[in-house]
């Protein structure tokens, strides 16, 4: 029961930080362009295999910082 | 009698909260304990969220919880994503509270304990609070619009525009009187400059661990980044204690605000996962870890406050900032009470994220709660010094004087009882050879940390305590410094890219280069002036600030009042109405006083005409009257500055009020721009995994 819960706690620490983003970008993945779709809105990007967490996470860092994230 | 057991806890809520505020309001005693603080601060947070923001949530917004929202419907897996609620919350949390409810508290103590407090408190559940909540929820509802998009949407392309620029020009001072915090805790202190330096090696070696080594894994890395950070703090003792390397870090303040441009501009201009990012990372941590010690180590310790309910200052002649108490408590504590930037988020940001419409209660106010209660700790930290410790930690030299004996005189003729052995006594304590005149709310907060932690957790690391405060306020106000600079660059970039379109393209080196020099000397300006100005500078900029940030608040308000208002909902169009007319009230009265008042250390002109007069009369010591242009012109251009300030929120104040009153008359106004509803199709407690 507490193990659980600090699994829990564990996996919201990880959610929030970002270091689970990659495997959640997989997941995504995985459910969205694993068969082709209809109504694909992202025509600009390879869909049939997923970036490398390498770069994954460049392109995730560098977007996460274009527009306005911190304030005073 | 389940629901009659609830009305008693609520019941009981509300006698401890009005017994809690009547014994702050009322003591007039010689200390009062925090406790009194944090227990008012829990019952108003709780009944305001319980009644308030659900009669809000359900009556006004009428939260649609079976609504899609755009994070569910435009998912992508990168920028919209449905994430759980805590999730959410913590970004959006950490998102707004940065420096600003720290400094402004800190600096509005001056005043005394109680109007900052009730300021806090009331400003927080009636105001912020509920901007931050309904640009959340008008947000949402318009798929993740900007604040700025949603002016020119619903108000037209003035409002949009006013957004625009309010937002740069904030940014622009923010930087400045940050920048100037920081200066002011590291002059002439070895111990904190070298932990302040040592901050950015170890974020570049965090950047590396998560670009390169081990890309991604951000826990990882973020944890050797703190231990590192922990150990840089103790090294800068050493540091402090080594004749041969003190020197290296032992600056005037002039050395260091150049070291800053020159820093600011760097970091712009570097990608962002070598500095930016990472550090972003140390700081968040540090600032829930810090914040979170600092509510325990109240709760254990009970400090008690020794700031009177009100000093003498009320009536404008106050060392750190000059004006009264009306309007300037209420400008001097933005960013905890309500802070326009926090709109910024709201739209745009986080609606990105938001599963439901349900949680929009818990994130867009709850979040602001939680901001507004570490204001409350701010304040409560300043307030535990001695007044006369706390008046000779922050009094500019250029009010008190610069040698230790006169600013001691000068502070014991106030009624405020100093000496200099007790300076000096602490100044050793804390590991700094003075502790006088650093103005800006930072150290006085870190004496005051540093005092709360050593007696609750042992007095022997009050040196360490203090500089690792110092640290914790510098990493995030650096952190600030540099996304702020980087948002001016990115907006000016899309500002020029409508005249040539080269210059919009933000991955063009000379355009970065250009641009990010064009905001750091914005910003680099102010914080020079502020350097070499005598009265401290920060009595400039922090009111600077504080109008420019009330007025992107104001303006924010203005929008959701509009839309409110073409959404046929006008009887409930008070909610964000009243806070309007309050900060339009203060923002102009605040303005009007800064421009023209007589009293030279609150009107710019006044102090323009003062200065000239001197200098031609040639009755200025030599040091004053070299940088004495320099001063007069600043004033006049802050004068110009507050006065365009305020032509711009009553041009986005005029043009609302024409939207609502065409609206009124049946006559056309922009058409409401809320997206069509569609079910949502997520399964409750889908992301509650």
């Amino acid at each position: 029961m507490m193990f659980e819960k600090l699994k829990a706690f564990w996996r919201y620490v990880r959610r929030l930080t970002g270091d689970d983003a990659y495997e959640q970008y997989l997941k995504h993945f995985a459910e969205n362009h694993s068969e082709h779709r209809e109504n694909q809105t992202d025509t600009t990007e390879d869909t049939h295999t997923p970036l490398s967490r390498e770069a994954f996470f460049k392109e995730w860092q560098d977007k996460k910082w274009k527009g306005i994230k911190r304030c005073c | 009698m389940h629901k009659n057991f609830k009305i008693i806890i609520w019941i009981a809520v509300l006698v401890l909260g009005v017994s809690a505020v009547s014994a702050i309001a009322l003591n007039r005693g010689e200390s009062i304990s925090a406790m009194w603080f944090i227990t008012a601060a829990l019952c108003v947070y709780a009944i305001a969220y319980r009644f308030y923001a659900a009669w809000i949530a359900a009556t006004v917004l009428v939260i649609d919880e079976t609504r899609a929202t755009p994070a569910e419907r435009l998912d992508n897996g990168r920028d919209f994503i449905p994430t759980n609620k805590w999730v959410v919350f913590g970004h959006h949390f950490a998102a707004i509270a940065g420096p600003g409810p720290l400094v402004g508290p800190t600096l509005a103590a001056q005043f005394g304990y109680l109007p900052g407090t009730l300021w806090i408190l009331i400003g927080a559940v009636l105001g912020g609070a509920v901007q931050d909540m309904v640009t959340l929820f008008f947000s949402t509802r318009r798929n993740a619009r900007s604040l700025g998009q949603m002016a020119r949407d619903e108000i037209g392309p003035i409002g949009g525009a006013a957004a625009l620029i309010g937002t740069f020009l904030i940014m622009i001072i923010l930087i400045a009187v940050l920048g100037l915090v920081v200066v002011n805790a590291m002059k002439h202190s070895p111990w904190a400059t070298s932990t302040v330096a040592a901050t950015i090696p170890i974020a570049m070696i965090v950047g590396f661990y998560m670009r390169n080594f081990r890309p991604g894994r951000v826990l990882e890395a973020s944890t050797l980044g703190v231990v590192l950070l922990l150990l840089a703090v103790a090294g800068g003792g050493w540091i402090e204690h080594n004749e041969s390397l003190r020197g290296l870090f032992d600056h005037e303040g002039l050395t260091l605000a150049w070291v800053i441009i020159a820093y600011g501009f760097a970091a712009a201009v570097m990608p962002v996962w070598l500095l930016l990012a990472p550090r972003d990372y140390l700081s968040t941590f540090v600032k829930l870890g810090t914040v979170t010690l600092l509510a325990v180590a109240i709760i254990i310790l009970q400090p008690h406050i020794h700031m009177p309910a009100l000093t003498q200052f009320t009536d404008g002649s106050g060392p750190i900032f000059g004006g009264k108490l009306f309007p300037f408590v209420f400008i001097t504590i933005a960013c905890g009470a309500i802070s326009g930037f926090h709109a910024l988020i709201s739209s745009g940001t986080t609606p990105k994220l938001l599963a439901n419409e349900r949680d929009i209660r818990m994130i867009g106010y709850g979040a602001m709660l939680l901001e507004s209660f570490v204001a409350i700790m701010a304040m409560i930290a300043a307030t535990v010094l001695e007044p006369g410790v706390f008046f000779a930690i922050n009094s500019p030299a250029g009010v008190v004087g610069k040698e230790a004996i006169d600013a001691v005189a000068k502070i014991n003729s106030w009624g405020f009882a100093v000496s200099v052995e007790q300076m000096n006594q602490l100044a050793k304590d804390m590991g700094e050879s003075s502790l006088f005149a650093r103005t800006g709310g930072a150290p006085s907060l870190a004496v005051g940390m540093a005092s709360i932690f050593g007696n609750a957790f042992g007095k022997s690391m009050l040196a360490l305590w203090y500089h690792f405060a110092i640290m914790f306020e510098a990493i995030f106000i650096l952190t600030t410094l540099d996304a702020g600079t980087r948002v001016g660059r990115f907006m000016l970039q899309d500002m020029l890219g409508n005249i040539w379109p080269k210059m919009g393209r933000t991955s063009w080196m000379p355009s970065v280069i250009f641009t990010s020099a064009l905001v750091v000397a914005g910003w680099g300006y102010f914080l020079y002036i502020g350097v070499i100005d005598p009265n401290g500078g920060v009595n400039i900029l922090w009111p600077l600030f504080g109008i420019a940030n009330q007025m992107l608040a104001a303006i924010a308000l203005c929008v959701a009042t509009g839309i409110l208002v073409k959404s046929g909902k006008s009887k409930y169009a008070w909610i964000t109405g009243l806070p309007l007319v309050w900060l339009v009230i203060v923002t102009s009265t605040a303005a009007w006083q800064k421009i023209f008042s007589d009293d030279i250390r609150v009107g710019f002109l006044a102090a323009a005409n003062d200065l000239a007069t001197k200098l031609a009369a040639g009755v200025l010591p030599p040091q004053k009257a070299a940088v004495a242009p320099q001063l007069i012109f600043n004033q006049q251009l802050d004068a110009y500055l507050t006065m365009f300030f305020v032509a711009v929120l009553w041009v986005v104040i005029i043009d609302m009020l024409y939207v609502t009153y065409k609206y009124m008359l049946g006559k056309p106004v922009l058409p409401i721009t809320e997206v069509a509803r569609e079910p949502s199709r997520l399964v409750e407690n889908w992301v509650r995994d």
